[in-house]
């Protein structure tokens, strides 16, 4: 069959089960543009390319498909730089697919030519400069195969506009993916399993950290028997939030900088830590040394780089984190009566003594955990929750209580703001049937506020509730706690009124100062089903995320919280 | 305590970068790099020279197997094989040492492969040790210039 380049540029995203792309035109990508008219693929318009990546990759994290975005060469490409950093941080596959110049015209400095597979080098799992319009199929299946295999992430695909215009004979050869430097993980060490089942029934006070290797293999289930049957208490990462009900009575929360204190005290007696798709990010140890001091570490990890990375293990198992649970659980005998007993109590205790709690404010205006606590109220954990970065990310981490996995997206390893309103857009696209939320701070909504254009022109009745403090509020709360208060550039209060730019966008706006009325604004943006919803939540100015682990300090040397 | 990585990647254009941009953002130290083809001109072999302890060779490995192009690598440090690096060393030579270099040339089994009035291009090829000492012994008469290719090595005996 006779096809142009960009024509099967999309046959083989559909056979890859591609059905929506999040782009921009441009120039350079104007033959794909051109295919997509009369295409059954969806594409979502955003406002800037920035948007496009991020929403793709929440795309990817609610539904654990490959997300897909497209942008035009140049500025187009470079736009989207930061999105991939953050897939490639968090282990979020994508495939980017950015426009190129004419083969031709490469590395003359043509108009609107960037170098983009150089520059998203080192942030890409893997990336192609395509060079002939024959290799489209060969190369869209590898990067879709090495974008979801072993340890997700994201690849670029660079399409020279000749490339994607020419016209050849083609027909899908359909054939295996084959890269000789590249294979999928299967199986894992036996006897490593064995040890590390030993290890499990004859601790006395054992931890399970989970992060999001335990998402990206959709393993919570094994993870929840391992916890259940062996009665351990089990500590999530950011990434790793919803991988294990927080409610549950084995739950402690997160752990590290804003971790529990009971998270954290779990970690610094434990005699076993269980650490499953993690990779001890120095926001999760603090100092390294004092991290886990008296217990033995089992570390499950797809990646066999991360092994050993940050801290010695004393069982590495290299493996699929849902395969090696799942050996581990079918090995593991029952429980004895009461084994687990006296580590549970202590654990009760410190729940007791400390839990998450916050004082009133100052000024009388509205707490910013008391929103988190009624939007959780309100959707009962059955919500898709998306973060901007900064305060609203922790507290949200902190006061809602993820129930299940991939409800909540946000940028844990690269702390991306302006994140969370186009992850609304990918993630109320990819589950329409769920409430969207994204938990927004007044700096960080700022950052790709254009998306809003996007979500009315979709209709998406998403809701931005921004924590509004007119600060740059975590660092304002460093530069508090660290340097002497002295508020250098954090104070943000000059800026637009954000119920007028929702109506002036499409959207609705509301604006909520008094705490009896944040229930009302809540259940009336739940209401509303055809157009995005912000509501300006004007919060206590000072309120600061506790507890928090000083910078490179220990775990259990917690500010605040302890009230 | 230096390692000899043999690596074997795709003999594909950008491959050389990732891999040195890999060194450089982790911070890992190449002391030498050579390139060329293999006997299977789609493959090419890498044989990087690293200062490291065992921590940061395995880190180093592991992290290299990550990128899809490179296909094995190999730690050749504690095993039995043939390591050579070649030398151009231009030198000062007016007629009176002429004869000292020559000396120094045939003890190293090296060869002149240039005579100009006052210099003389010397080849030498060896391990490393041999290399630094033909250095050693030339640098009295004045190096003018000097360009070594980085080691290569391969693995004495059976397949590999």
């Amino acid at each position: 069959m006779k096809l142009r380049g960009a024509e099967i540029l999309l046959q083989c995203l559909q056979r890859e089960g591609v059905d929506t792309i999040f782009g921009y035109p441009g120039g350079a990508v104007l033959p794909i543009y051109d295919a997509l008219y009369n295409s059954n693929i969806r594409h979502i318009l955003v406002r800037h390319e920035q948007g496009a990546v991020h929403a793709a990759d929440a795309y990817a994290r609610v539904t654990g498909k490959v997300g897909v975005c497209l942008s035009t060469s140049g500025p187009g490409a470079t736009n989207l730089v930061t999105g991939i950093a953050t897939a490639n941080m968090d282990s979020i596959p994508i495939v980017c697919l950015t426009g190129q110049v004419g083969s031709s015209l490469i590395g003359r400095d043509a108009f609107q030519e960037a170098d983009i597979t150089g520059i998203t080098l080192p942030i890409t799992k893997h990336n192609y400069l395509l060079e002939k319009t024959e290799d489209i199929e060969q190369v869209i299946r590898e990067a879709f195969y090495i974008a979801r295999t072993n340890r997700p992430g994201p690849v670029v695909i660079d399409l020279p506009k000749d490339i994607m215009e020419r016209v050849i004979d083609w027909t899908p050869a359909d054939q295996e993916v084959n890269i000789r430097g590249y294979r999928v993980m299967k199986g894992f060490n036996y006897g490593q399993v064995i040890t590390a089942v030993e290890l499990i029934q004859n601790a006395r006070k054992p931890v399970i950290y989970a992060g999001g290797g335990v998402i990206a293999s959709n393993a919570s289930e094994e993870l929840r028997k391992l916890a259940e049957s062996q009665k351990i208490p089990v500590t999530t990462t950011l990434m790793g939030m919803g991988s294990f009900p927080a409610a549950h009575y084995l739950s402690l929360g997160m752990l590290g900088m804003h971790g529990t204190r009971y998270a954290n005290y779990a970690i610094g007696e434990c005699d076993l830590l269980i650490a499953a798709g993690v990779r001890f990010d120095d926001r999760v140890t603090g100092k390294i040394e004092t991290f886990a001091p008296h217990a033995k570490v089992i570390h499950i990890d797809i990646d066999a780089a991360e092994i050993g990375k940050n801290v010695a293990v004393d069982i590495p198992i290299v493996g699929d984190v849902g395969d090696v649970l799942q050996a581990i659980n079918s090995r593991l005998a029952p429980l004895e009566e009461n084994q687990r007993q006296e580590w549970l109590a202590t654990i009760e205790r410190w729940k007791d003594e400390y839990p998450l709690r916050y004082g009133t404010s100052a000024e009388g205006r509205i707490m910013p955990q008391h929103i988190i606590e009624k939007i959780y109220e309100l959707t009962q954990g059955e919500a898709i929750i998306t973060t901007e970065v900064g305060q609203n990310q922790m507290w949200a981490a902190q006061y809602y209580k993820f129930k299940h996995p991939r409800t909540f997206i946000t940028s844990g390893g690269l702390g991306t703001m302006g994140f969370g309103l186009p992850a609304a857009v990918g993630a109320k696209i990819a589950r329409p049937d769920m409430t969207v939320i994204d938990i927004a701070g007044d700096g960080s909504i700022q950052m790709n506020i254009q998306e809003l254009g996007t979500a009315v022109q979709y209709k998406l009745p998403i809701i931005i509730c921004i924590l509004n403090n007119q600060y740059l509020g975590m660092v304002r709360q460093w530069q508090s706690l660290f340097y002497g208060g002295r508020y250098s550039h954090t104070d943000i209060s000059v800026q637009p009124d954000f119920v007028k730019l929702a109506e002036a966008y499409g959207a609705v706006g509301i604006r909520v100062k008094d705490v009896q009325e944040v229930e009302n604004a809540l259940k009336t943006a739940l209401q509303v089903t055809d157009r995005p919803v912000i509501i300006d939540f004007w919060v206590d100015r000072e309120a600061n995320v506790y507890p928090m682990v000083p910078p490179g300090g220990s775990l259990d040397n917690m500010l605040g919280g302890d009230c | 305590m230096t390692h000899t990585l043999s690596v074997t990647v795709e003999n594909k254009p950008g491959v050389l970068t990732r891999v040195t941009t890999l060194f450089r953002r982790r911070g890992y130290n190449i002391e030498s790099l050579a390139v060329g083809e293999t006997e299977n001109p789609g493959i090419s072999r890498m044989t990087i020279v690293v200062e490291g302890d065992d921590r940061i060779i395995e880190q180093v490995t592991k992290q290299l197997y990550k990128l899809v192009e490179v296909i094995k690598i190999v730690d050749i440090t504690g095993e039995r094989a043939v390591e050579r690096e070649l030398v151009l060393i231009k030198v000062k030579a007016d007629a009176n040492v002429r004869a000292d270099i020559v000396q120094i040339v045939d003890i190293f089994r090296a060869r002149i492969v240039d005579i100009g009035r006052n210099s003389l291009i010397i080849e030498a090829t060896g391990d490393s040790g041999k290399i630094d000492a033909i250095e050693d012994s030339l640098k009295p008469f004045g190096i003018i210039e000097l360009v070594r290719t980085g080691k290569v090595a391969m693995v004495r005996g059976g397949a590999k």
